[in-house]
């Protein structure tokens, strides 16, 4: 297997993207800058001789020492006959991609792919909630499988394996009674949500 | 006199509902008993096994990882050894890729049983989760006749098996295989016309064949919408490509074509069983031979020192996995199954990460319940087949 064909299409779609083949044993592998990654992402959903339909799974990797430190992981399937993206008359090929996105420790943020696959919200909650990775333009980001008030992120490389300390998830959520009254009648969607300290503030800050 | 009101009613389901599998809690908002939203909370169950396991020799996380799809065992571990082999490069002899193929089927129709049972149950059809059992204990025999483990057997090891098939197994599933489709007829008979069971799930948990694209739903889930993604078939591993199966699909997308998808696909798996059987010799080689990765056989380890060397080395040491990365999936029970694992040529992994379906088909679960009734939520969570184990790990 070679990434050439995917690789020659992106380029001449994403001119401006820093595109590279890496060497893999599985599956064709190319790494992406973050800045253009949904643009990639968008080509290589819709362009009809690549039909990546499927997104697989999201995941990060911690290579605590290096430099950069984060790598986020996104695994594509295209299923061939079985499926054809819209527009498309011609079944591509069945094939698998791997895109990586190089994050550094300081800033550790990445456009969030959920609007290109809505099947990325729960696995992007998920490398949120263990790597600390903060998805720009995410709809729900929150902790999922820690608990809210969790502090620190499990799977980063330089958190430990034992803690002794007491996790602090008995602490009641604090709403003012006017809140939860609002909350009651508002239903679900207008609830006053709490958000992580970790998750940006809508104006940036 | 005042004025009538209405309001919403904010209902949790869950997390120690007998229907939610395990414990998945649903935060469901009802307007009388029409869902208007609902929100899966996972994590309960969170043990943290993908960080256990970057603490484990490669060898050791097989017994790990078969405890996150805990109803599809050995799904876990074949999708983990394979990945990791690919790592390596081993070359797996064919008598092992026979037993690996009879095993994954073995375990599908095990994982369906339990999903029939508890499906049915949930409905109503509480006899058929005592037929189901019935099954499912004969085929958990078998497992403890191979490894000693009925649960998880740990049998499945990178760069083959633990040990040789026992005496006598190549006529314990023979004797299964024959029995097994005459009991298949009697759930269908349960079932199949039963015009409650057909109330109950016709029309109920619709999906699109976007929707179940763009949610990532594949599997049962898919082939029930007419989405005949099989990774067997798509991708084939263990030379699938040799052995004659087809690909059951149905096009309504509800509860119902789910549960016609997964009846054929436990005839197909019984199909496959038999193939794989004739395939296998009784005795004969059970790992790749290859001395750095699996131990040495035991008459040379008491017999040669470089063998009992290297016996020692493995089990103290473990293997060093050369630089890089590998994601090989299966078909497992609930869908594609795979797990992703990265090594910096060290004797443990530096990331194992589990493409978990059920996660996967968690997450959708909002998208077939909100607009329908409550009662239908339990037929629904049912025939997505979620195991919790493999949503939170």
């Amino acid at each position: 297997m070679d990434a050439s064909s995917p690789l020659d299409l992106l380029r001449g779609a994403v001119p401006d993207a820093a595109i590279q083949p890496l060497p893999s044993v599985d599956m064709p592998t190319l790494s992406v800058d973050r800045e253009h990654l949904l643009e990639v992402c968008a080509v290589l959903r819709d362009d009809p001789r690549l039909q990546y339909a499927l997104l697989v799974d999201v995941t990060a990797v911690d290579r605590l020492p290096a430099e950069p430190r984060f790598e986020m992981v996104y695994h594509l399937a295209c299923v061939g006959a079985a499926f054809l993206t819209a527009g498309a008359t011609q079944p591509a090929p069945a094939s698998r991609l791997r895109l990586k996105v190089g994050l550094p420790d300081a800033d550790a943020r990445v456009p969030s792919v959920s609007g290109i696959w809505p099947t990325a919200g729960w696995p992007e909650r998920e490398v949120f909630d263990l790597f600390g990775i903060v998805f720009q333009d995410h709809p729900d980001l929150r902790r999922i499988l820690m608990p809210d008030d969790w502090e620190g992120y499990p799977l980063r490389r330089d958190y430990p394996v034992q803690i002794r300390k007491d996790a602090a998830s008995w602490s009641p959520l604090q709403l003012t009674p006017e809140e939860f009254a609002r909350n009651v009648r508002a239903g679900h969607d207008k609830a006053v949500r709490r958000a992580h300290p970790a998750v940006p503030k809508p104006d940036g800050q | 006199m005042p004025e009538l009101r209405s309001e919403t009613m904010t209902v949790n389901m869950g997390p120690q509902h007998p229907s939610t599998h395990g414990v998945l809690r649903l935060v469901l908002e009802l307007d009388g008993e029409n869902i208007v939203s609902a929100e899966p909370t996972i994590g309960f169950l969170h043990t943290g096994i993908e960080k256990t396991a970057e603490q484990k020799k490669w060898q050791q996380v097989i017994p790990l990882v078969e405890r996150m799809d805990y109803l599809g065992a050995q799904s876990n571990s074949l999708a983990y050894c394979l990945s990791v082999e690919k790592l390596i490069g081993l070359e797996i002899p064919e008598r092992v890729t026979w037993i690996r193929v009879l095993i994954a089927e073995l375990q599908r129709l095990s994982s369906h049983l339990v999903w029939l049972g508890t499906h049915g149950m949930e409905i109503g059809a509480v006899s058929v989760m005592l037929y189901c059992f019935r099954e499912r204990e004969q085929l958990l025999n078998l497992n403890e006749m191979l490894a000693g483990f009925r649960m998880f057997p740990s049998y499945i090891r990178i760069g083959g098996l633990r040990e040789d098939l026992p005496r006598g197994f190549h006529e314990a599933v023979q004797a299964f295989l024959d029995k097994f489709p005459a009991k298949l007829d009697e759930y269908h008979k349960l079932l199949t016309k039963n015009q409650v069971w057909i109330g109950r799930t016709k029309g109920v948990g619709r999906l699109s064949r976007e929707d179940t694209m763009a949610m990532g739903l594949v599997g049962p889930m898919a082939r029930a919408v007419g989405i005949p993604y099989d990774v067997r078939k798509a991708f084939p591993y263990l030379k699938y490509d040799t052995f004659e199966f087809t690909v059951p699909t149905a096009t309504e997308g509800d509860v119902y074509a789910r549960y016609e998808v997964k009846m054929e696909e436990m005839r197909q798996s019984v199909s496959l069983c038999r193939q794989a059987l004739s395939r296998i010799t009784p005795t004969g080689q059970f790992d790749c031979r290859d001395f750095r990765y699996v131990p040495p056989p035991k008459d040379r380890v008491y017999t040669e020192m470089e063998a009992l060397i290297q016996h020692f080395l493995l089990y103290s040491q473990g293997f060093n996995v050369p630089k890089g990365e590998a994601y090989v999936p299966v078909e497992g029970a609930r869908g594609e199954h795979g797990f992703y694992v990265v090594s910096d040529g060290a004797n443990r992994p530096l990331r194992v990460k589990a493409r978990a379906p059920s996660f996967i088909a968690c997450q959708a679960l909002p998208k077939m319940i909100i607009g329908g009734l409550i009662a239908d939520v339990i037929a629904v969570i049912g025939s997505t087949d979620v195991v919790m184990g493999d949503v939170d790990r």
